[in-house]
């Protein structure tokens, strides 16, 4: 991949060329549970196999997130982390994957959407989740984005109208993020029934390859959800680890979920 | 001066005018269960209220921090069937009892409506609270015209959410001699950061699925807010009030912790009284500024959840 290629491209290289069932998106919080251990759990992730790595800039109200990633949040504030700590982070771990930052939409209306995506892009980041940004709500934020060559990744959920789901779809930049259930980020024990059907509801409305996330914490449930999708995200079991066992751990999970998606 | 006394309404507060309205939709909805936050207690003892007058499930979420300041409430929500949630989440008050919720709602939206307190949130329910509680100033501005034959100089409501305060304004919104006047918790002091005065000191943020104004940091992290008031203690406020902020219709004032304490025993005092701390602000704002027309003085609620709180704070200085 030649350094001058856009976010949208590496983030396309990373669902084109995983070589496995699917791509494998862990999700990080930045600054957790320091700045240091962050950026060596992102390396480590990428050296065990992750595709893309999520990087969360920790937000004192995070709506969309259960208890592990909202406590990993309020650990890293604690610890001083901003935005600008974490793009450090992300611009180490850019440096070997593309880097898609998960931000809530204070933080960046706060910055202003063209100054915040341009501190992102500058940081080698390849795009943007903001999942309180509702669809009719994120032109500025999309403008901005496709100014830099950065993905400003939507999210569908089960709740979504098929009208919603079909304008969202026509949208979408990098890969569309599927949230697999109603309800907040966290660990379950097991997937939702129905996701199949919403997965492919989601892939009928867009070109853009489509990831699922929200309580996929194994690695059968990885192999479940690489049948029906193009990617795969873990988030609090990524999270848990890195609070628990540091980076590591972090690149031990990663490698489990890697093998779980090794192509037969 | 006139106050509308909505500390005589069922429950003690103009809350029960949302919450009723609400539980009739979740009723119309099909939806078996409700979830509601509260700061004061005031909000959880209204839904509990209707869910038990209409056969509903109900849960509360409450900040610790509140559970502790408002017990007489916690009681009250406990004996109408409701069933009261321990928010731990940073200063254990309204905003995280309110993100609870709201997590919830997202998780259990097939079977549950969510019954938010105030005219915050995410559209559409700023404006359906609001109107649900324009009945306050419906009533008041008819009933001041039957009895004095005019319409007030100044009408003057406490904001913490917003909802007594919308609720006031919003019929006098169109007439132009009406000066209206909304007082939030300036708690130990605007130069302080413990305070809840968004409008009055705060920068446009995103908090709770609306854009309005909040107290944040540079980097656009929410602030806790501090009152005296429980349900005050909110570090944003109904988008509503910024527009009419900004549009310079209605004027916003902050009154600190000790003049509302201040107005509370003033009320009891002279009048036979006892308003709600969040009332008190308002009551506060109008004695230090006192003018010679006739004032409307919304009165959201009655003080006897906040007796502990007033008691164990001492005579203010």
């Amino acid at each position: 991949m030649s350094v001058t290629a856009t976010g949208l491209d590496r983030i396309a290289a990373a669902f084109s060329s995983h070589g496995k069932r699917a791509a494998l998106l862990p999700y990080l919080m930045g600054g957790h549970p320091d700045a240091d251990s962050c950026t060596a759990a992102g390396l480590a992730a990428a050296d065990a196999g992750a595709d893309l790595i999520e990087l969360g800039i920790p937000f004192s109200d995070p709506l969309a997130d259960g208890p592990v990633i909202h406590a990993a949040a309020t650990d890293a504030l604690a610890a001083g982390a901003t935005p600008h700590v974490v793009l450090q982070s992300c611009e180490r771990i850019a440096e070997r994957v593309p880097v898609v930052l998960l931000v809530y939409a204070n933080v960046v209306l706060t910055a202003g959407a063209a100054q915040f995506v341009l501190r992102a892009a500058s940081s080698g980041a390849a795009g943007l989740i903001v999942p309180d940004l509702p669809f009719d709500e994120a032109g500025e934020v999309r403008a901005a984005c496709d100014a830099e060559g950065l993905a400003l990744v939507p999210l569908v959920a089960p709740t979504t109208t098929p009208e919603r789901t079909a304008e969202i779809g026509a949208e979408a930049r990098g890969f569309v993020y599927t949230v697999s259930l109603r309800g907040t980020t966290g660990e379950r024990a097991e997937l939702p029934p129905g996701l199949a059907d919403s997965v492919a509801r989601v892939r009928a409305s867009t070109e853009a390859p489509v990831a699922v996330g929200f309580g996929i914490s194994t690695s059968e449930h990885a192999r479940a959800v690489a049948e029906i999708a193009d990617g795969v995200i873990v988030g609090s079991r990524m999270v848990r680890a890195a609070g628990e066992g540091g980076p590591e751990a972090v690149g031990a999970v990663t490698a489990e979920l890697a093998a779980a998606l090794a192509s037969a | 001066m006139w106050l509308k006394r909505e500390d005589l309404t069922h429950t003690g507060s103009h809350k029960i005018n949302n919450a009723l309205g609400q539980a009739l939709l979740a009723r119309r909805m099909g939806k078996p269960r409700v979830i509601a936050e509260t700061g004061a207690g005031q909000h959880g003892v209204a839904a509990a209220t209707a869910c038990a007058l209409l056969g509903l499930e109900c849960m509360v979420y409450m900040g610790t921090e509140d559970i502790r300041r408002q017990q007489p409430n916690v009681q009250r929500m406990r004996l109408l069937g409701a069933e009261v949630v321990r928010v731990e989440a940073g200063a254990g008050t309204l905003k995280e009892a309110v993100s609870e919720a709201i997590r919830d709602w997202v998780t259990n939206v097939e079977s549950t409506h969510y019954v938010i307190g105030s005219c915050v949130g995410p559209a559409p329910y700023p404006a359906l609270v609001r109107d649900l509680q324009r009945r306050i100033g419906d009533e008041a501005r008819a009933q001041l015209l039957e009895r004095t034959g005019r319409l007030p100089d100044r009408a003057i409501a406490c904001v913490g959410g917003g909802s007594n305060a919308i609720g006031t304004f919003v019929p006098f919104v169109a007439d132009g001699s009406v000066e209206l006047i909304g007082v939030e918790a300036a708690g130990d002091g605007l130069h302080t950061r413990r305070h809840s005065a968004p409008l009055t000191t705060g920068a446009r943020g995103v908090l709770h699925g609306a854009m309005s104004a909040v107290l944040q940091d540079e980097e656009g992290q929410i602030l806790e807010a501090h009152s005296v008031s429980a349900g005050l203690d909110y570090p944003g406020v109904g988008p509503e009030h910024a527009w009419l902020r900004d549009c310079g219709r209605v004027r916003y004032e902050a009154v600190p912790d000790g003049a509302a304490l201040r107005a509370f025993r003033v009320v009891a005092d002279r009048e036979g009284i006892l308003p709600a701390l969040e009332s008190s602000h308002a009551v506060a704002w109008v004695l230090e500024n006192p003018a010679a027309g006739l004032d409307l003085i919304t009165m959201s609620g009655r003080g006897d959840k906040d007796l502990a709180e007033v008691l164990a704070l001492g005579e203010p200085a």
